[in-house]
């Protein structure tokens, strides 16, 4: 608590971390490359240097706001100083931008822009580095680092993997996966937030929109699309919309005007997740199964136990596929009913880079072709609008097709942010199915950003004990503890990324406020739905009696190879 | 060529100094001893027993000068380039050796994995300079062709044995 001076301004400060919060605070824009408030403080770019009452320059991210401090954050020495540490950067880093994937979306173009840098004095004389194009998701570019280290601490400090790390030293030093391996061979899990958080194009998400343009040219592909949840209130963001709005009618109409011949919305097989994985949990209640059962609607979560956690996979971890692939069984079905000549093209739109990898597994794979062809990101989307020239924000909104048109119900909507599958699944759950009964469900300890949520539920007469985790090395820490004995959960809902979906890597990037505009977008959407059960939404019986028939389980349900 | 570790050592070693993150490169140093190098499979094992990434050891490793991953001779020459042993002429020893042995700085080892030159910065003996230590014994005042009967010596030692 107290008082500091940020340029002649008398500035209150309480518990902010370093000054760089107090300056922000201030309403002053700092420039950084390797600051994001979620990490730890690494204090690499010195781009957000300040110049204290002696003349000393230091890091504003890597100090203590002190009471009566007096700082400048704007002088002749600090501008050269940033200046040469741009180009300095520049210097050794690929200079194509206009062909690179971050063009325009580019901190250190952007930064460059904002302080002018108008020349590089100095020679690369770096030697050109082999891309990494290996994985499923993720593309790894070593020409564009600025060696910032955000990649390496989301990976090491959120997800608990540290796949990637610096290597070498001085004028050698890179970042890369140990031995330089290829991030395919590596334990990677595509979760794509080191994509997320690279202010440059060194690590970008793979860019398929190029192949759905070739599909909805082809007159003999029948192109159809289902749409993730959490896309509707992260893509407004790209075309200058408010934080958070559902802008779920107007991606319809773009999809449609791109020629895409039906359009769905996944949360609708979010209802049938629900419904199978309640399913799937009563039952262990009845017959005494594994327990916790983990949810299992995280391609990266799932890709996680695989290598680190086998003993879960095909017995705690729900049978259930994830509702993406779900909707890509049903729809298979029921384009084979349909009687289309058409070869089906099936795409998600997906917040997920994982999704990318998950549609490429062998489970999902029917005589050498893929259940969901392509699973392209809100931001790849965005990119595909544009590309188009639709007035995005101008746009009418558009119905859903036939016969899916409804829509999932207001469980299936909020699957989209963290707590949302376990919220879903408890109102499937509960014996009291009243409107009352939902909004007591609310309050149980499910919803909001913590990272790890514990809530108790009553059900059948007895008493559930629930666990939500983002994160995967929060996700560790729970299983620890389950596996010693020393937490007990009947449930637990696992997301790899910050917040669930509404903060999965492919979703145009943001940090906590905003995200939580996104969820409070989700559970506003649920709040205007009439139907809140998966079970009483009217679409359901006609899946399971007309689409899938006998087949349902076979059809919903997977074994890990 | 798959070459059999024993982890056994390895477990000791672990045991010893204890699997805490901050003893990392006391371990990594006493599995250069054992092994002369650091071994993938080696680090492969450590990082899991240790729970430590094989990124975050991989950049341990190459971060250090000392550590190397690449597996060296049974003979480690190591000639001082320090500023003492560079102005009593050093670098012809250096070179002589090198091109006795058929090694570079970019490809220090023998084929038949017999020698590994390195440089080092100093040895801390300026008073014996030029010096060249084969494997920890130190040779003082050298010559480029005190240095090739060394390594003939040494070759003749090997044949007979």
């Amino acid at each position: 608590m107290g008082y500091m001076y940020i340029d002649g301004m008398k500035i209150e400060f309480k518990d902010e971390k370093n000054i760089l919060e107090v300056i922000r605070k201030a309403g002053i824009e700092m420039p950084t490359f390797c600051y994001y408030s979620e990490l730890s403080t690494y204090g690499a770019c010195r781009m957000c240097v300040v110049e204290n009452e002696r003349g000393g320059i230091e890091a504003a991210c890597s100090t203590l706001p002190r009471d009566g401090m007096k700082i400048k954050t704007n002088t002749p020495a600090l501008q050269k100083h940033r200046k040469m540490i741009l180009e300095l950067l520049l210097a050794t880093h690929c200079r194509d931008c206009t062909t690179c994937s971050k063009n325009g979306s580019c901190r250190l173009q952007e930064l460059a822009l904002r302080f002018g840098v108008k020349r590089v004095r100095f020679e690369n004389n770096r030697e050109e580095k082999e891309k990494d194009t290996s994985s499923k998701s993720i593309v790894r570019d070593p020409n564009k680092c600025i060696l910032c280290g955000d990649c390496v601490r989301v990976c090491q400090e959120k997800q608990g993997l540290g796949i990637i790390d610096f290597a070498h030293r001085g004028s050698k030093l890179q970042v890369m996966p140990a031995f330089d391996m290829k991030l395919c061979d590596t334990d990677c899990v595509n979760c794509g937030q080191c994509a997320a958080v690279c202010p440059t194009g060194a690590i970008t998400v793979k860019d398929e929109t190029e192949k759905m343009w070739q599909y909805l040219d082809d007159p003999t592909k029948r192109v159809v699309v289902q749409i993730a949840p959490a896309v509707r209130v992260a893509l407004g963001d790209e075309f200058g919309i408010e934080h958070g709005e559902n802008v779920l009618g107007k991606t319809v109409k773009a999809l449609k005007m791109m020629g895409v011949d039906s359009v769905f919305d996944t949360a609708l097989s979010a209802d049938l997740t629900v419904m199978e994985e309640a399913a799937e949990f009563m039952e262990r209640v009845e017959n005494g199964g594994t327990f916790p059962m983990y949810t299992s609607c995280c391609p990266a979560w799932i890709r996680y136990a695989e290598n680190k956690h086998p003993e879960l996979i095909n017995t705690n971890i729900s049978s259930c596929r994830s509702p993406m692939q779900m909707f890509g069984s049903v729809i298979k079905k029921w384009h084979e009913q349909s009687g289309d000549e058409r070869e089906l093209i099936s795409v998600a739109i997906m917040p997920c880079t994982a999704k990318k990898y998950e549609v490429a597994r062998n489970e999902f794979t029917e005589n050498g072709k893929r259940v969901v062809e392509l699973s392209l990101t809100t931001q790849e989307l965005a990119t595909m609008i544009r590309e188009a020239g639709i007035q995005f924000g101008e746009l009418e909104n558009e119905y859903l097709d036939a016969p899916f048109d409804m829509g999932g119900s207001g469980a299936g909507v909020i699957f989209g942010v963290t707590g949302g599958v376990a919220e879903a699944v408890i109102r499937q759950c509960s014996d009291d199915k009243s409107s009352g009964a939902v909004k007591d469900i609310k309050f149980i300890g499910v919803r909001g950003r913590d990272e790890i949520k514990e809530a108790t539920v009553h059900a059948g007469g007895r008493d559930f004990k629930i666990c939500v985790v983002h994160g995967l090395a929060n996700a560790e820490k729970i299983i620890r503890a389950t596996q010693s004995g020393e937490l007990y959960y009947d449930l637990i809902e696992i997301m790899a990324c910050p917040e669930g979906c509404i903060g999965g890597a492919g979703q145009p990037f943001a940090i906590s406020p905003e995200r939580d505009k996104r969820a409070r977008g989700l559970y506003h959407t649920d709040e205007r739905i009439q139907i809140k059960f998966s079970d009483k939404n009217p679409i359901m019986g006609y899946i399971y009696d007309d689409i899938l028939k006998d087949e349902a389980h076979s059809l919903l349900h997977v074994h890990y190879e | 060529m798959e070459q059999k570790f024993d982890f056994g050592v390895i477990d000791k070693i672990l045991e010893t100094y204890g699997s805490e993150q901050k003893n990392l490169i006391t371990i990594l140093q006493s599995v250069q001893s054992e092994h002369h190098y650091l071994p993938r499979k080696v680090l492969e094992y450590i990082a899991e027993k240790m729970n430590i990434s094989l990124a975050k050891i991989y950049s341990v490793a190459t971060f250090y000068e000392n550590f190397s991953l690449d597996p060296k001779g049974r003979y480690i020459i190591k000639i001082c380039d320090g500023t003492a042993c560079h102005v009593r002429k050093s670098i012809p020893i250096l070179e002589r050796v090198r091109d006795t042995l058929g090694v570079s700085a970019e490809k220090p080892t023998t084929d038949d994995m017999m020698f590994t030159v390195e440089t080092v910065s100093c040895l801390g003996a300026c008073g014996l300079a030029p010096v060249m230590t084969l494997n920890d014994k130190v040779y003082p005042a050298m010559t480029p062709d005190k240095a090739q009967e060394l390594i003939d010596a040494v070759r003749e030692g090997e044949s007979e044995s």
